[in-house]
């Protein structure tokens, strides 16, 4: 095993750009490394040696030419597959896409590229972003290296596993309900979900509109700081992106790092105050604010009542909206088609494509959106989980009018055994239950490892108002400074 | 009471163009009821008076200046189409031969 894995991405970028080694050798590292260990952790559904490899010469081939690399030129990424990629298969982990080459790159993809960056593969995931395991994933689950009986968390649980699996040192994900947060928690690696708006949706596969933020996952809070700068920005192309600077993350990270926390208010919300949260989960979070008390920060309890009502809401919109968005998938102009035989209807052959091709979670929430979107329950269902969502909105804007950031558990539990809820979908949306208040509001949050119990990692979430992405960093970079980071046993 | 039944789930199904099965059915209403009844707590919040967020930023048209840039070429727009024909996506029969 070489070295060169274990290393962060910002020492990478460094290496690379003074010249120590080349980005061809680091790239051939992880690829060597992906080889070794991913048919026991199976983080990646597609691995594009030859366009890493060619990527990662044209970066040396730019130093050659006395070019100036940028801070990740010639690091080696992982990319969630519900991100398109031109030329390269992106299927969102769905039967429906199989073998789907896009003839575009996501707007994050293209400044993934224009950084130099090198593209490993494309991450398993749960079907569609739609759960919290990766075990609706079409193509098979993928394992937690910390313990392979166990679920990387979801939806990106692939990009979340080849971290902690050392098969890359930075990934993509995206976050609708928790699905970069979720998985950094259970993997013990770092995962952000950026202000929804402030990096675009341009190019990823659409699951509910009003919530996909595609974010950084990374080992380190300064390499996801290093990435989210890469990635974010107005997009033109994005009808609800931002039209702000990006918050200063990098120097956020680096301030954090000081671990000086002085001045700083962290709020505890009281409603999560742990209620079916595992013990063990409940007693590392307790110690971490003890550790953010003693790097300064004055911690106070705030009250955010409707933040009960989240998870239920978000089980209504997020459905409604797929409901919609995931109406695109009918034979017609990508993907599958099955039942064209000349005798079936246009309506019948769409019917039985989506029956085929979409997997049970998939169908569950279509038919959901559907009734919670349909006339006569849309006022009870849709219609009052907005005005909830209007009320999760004041609670967040009252409570940093008393504090600068927000913490909590980011999940209830730590990795869990497969299989172990799949059994009764609403037992897997539980995982959720603290991160989805911040997708609703639209603001930014923060896994990063907190500490360990019984083996198991367990994450510390951050929460800040909206556009001050920055925060967030500090706060995450704080915590990583006192209580270090985890590394897994040896695969 | 069950908050959904059966055949409200093959109904739905059929508005979904899903052409679900009949052992799927018997999985999804149970477990649909199940998740409907959970959801269903958001009405237990008193919002009469309180408008709807559908996004977290304010929805404006965005409008983008009129000038031509490339886009797809036809064969990349077929590039991933399951049939096309005449530089078109083909689809089975729409209107019967006598209409």
């Amino acid at each position: 095993m070489s070295d060169l894995i274990k290393l962060s991405a910002a020492a990478l970028g460094e290496k690379i750009a003074s010249g120590e080694v080349s980005a061809e050798e680091v790239t051939r590292a992880h690829l060597d490394r992906i080889a070794e260990v991913d048919g026991r952790v199976h983080a990646f559904l597609h691995v594009d040696t030859e366009g890493a490899v060619e990527a990662a010469r044209a970066v040396d081939a730019k130093r050659a030419a006395g070019e100036k690399l940028g801070p990740l030129a010639g690091v080696p990424i992982a990319i969630k597959d519900v991100i398109a990629t031109k030329g390269v298969p992106s299927t969102a982990a769905s039967k429906i896409l199989e073998g789907w080459r896009p003839p575009y790159d996501a707007t994050v993809m293209t400044r993934i590229r224009e950084a130099g960056m090198v593209m490993l593969g494309k991450t398993n995931m749960d079907e569609f972003a739609m759960g919290s395991s990766t075990e609706y994933s079409a193509y098979g689950p993928t394992y937690n290296p910390w313990d392979l009986t166990r679920i990387p968390g979801g939806s990106g649980g692939g990009s979340a596993a080849s971290l902690a699996a050392y098969e890359a040192p930075l990934a993509i994900g995206t976050d609708t309900g928790g699905s970069i947060r979720q998985p950094g928690a259970v993997t013990g690696t770092v995962g952000a979900k950026p202000t929804y708006g402030g990096t675009s949706r341009y190019g990823l596969i659409a699951f509910s509109s009003s919530l996909d933020t595609p974010g950084p996952c990374a080992r380190t809070v300064l390499d996801a700081a290093l990435l989210h700068e890469v990635i974010a920005g107005h997009d033109p192309r994005d009808s609800t992106s931002i039209p702000m600077p990006v918050p200063d993350v990098v120097a956020a990270a680096r301030q954090g790092a000081s671990g000086d926390l002085t001045g700083v208010r962290v709020g505890l919300v009281k409603e999560f105050s742990g209620e079916g949260a595992e013990p063990g989960v409940m007693a590392v979070f307790r110690d971490t604010v003890e550790a953010l008390t003693k790097l300064g920060a004055e911690v106070v309890e705030v009250s955010c009542p409707h933040f009960q009502y989240a998870l239920p809401a978000y089980y209504l919109i997020a459905p409604s909206e797929c409901s919609s968005n995931l109406a695109r998938f009918d034979g017609v102009r990508f993907g599958l088609r099955t039942g064209d035989d000349g005798r079936n209807s246009l309506e019948e052959v769409m019917s039985l494509t989506r029956e085929a091709g979409f997997g049970d979670e998939v169908k569950r929430r279509i038919i959901i959106g559907t009734y919670a979107l349909s006339s006569g329950y849309y006022d009870a269902y849709y219609g009052q989980a907005q005005k909830v969502r209007t009320l999760i909105t004041r609670d967040f804007t009252q409570a940093f009018e008393q504090v600068d950031v927000l913490v909590s558990p980011t999940t209830p539990f730590t990795a869990f055994e497969l299989g172990a809820r799949t059994a009764d979908p609403y037992q897997m949306y539980l995982a959720d239950l603290y991160t989805i208040p911040t997708n609703l509001y639209g603001g930014p949050g923060i896994s990063v490892p907190a500490g360990l119990s019984d083996g198991l990692p367990v994450g510390l979430q951050v929460m800040a108002p909206t556009m001050a992405d920055d925060r967030m960093y500090r706060i995450a970079a704080a915590v990583e400074s006192t209580v270090g980071t985890f590394t897994p046993p040896a695969l | 009471m069950a908050a959904i039944s059966r055949e409200e789930v093959a109904h739905l199904a059929r508005l979904s163009r899903l052409a679900v099965t009949d052992q799927e059915l018997d999985r999804f209403a149970g477990q649909l009821d199940v998740i409907l009844q959970s959801v269903a707590r958001v009405g237990e919040v008193a919002a009469d008076d309180i408008p709807p967020t559908s996004h977290s930023v304010p929805l404006v048209n965005v409008l983008r200046e009129d000038v031509i840039v490339p886009g797809l070429t036809t064969a990349e727009a077929l590039s991933g189409a399951p049939d096309a024909a005449e530089d078109r996506f083909r689809v089975p029969q729409i209107l019967a031969d006598e209409e």
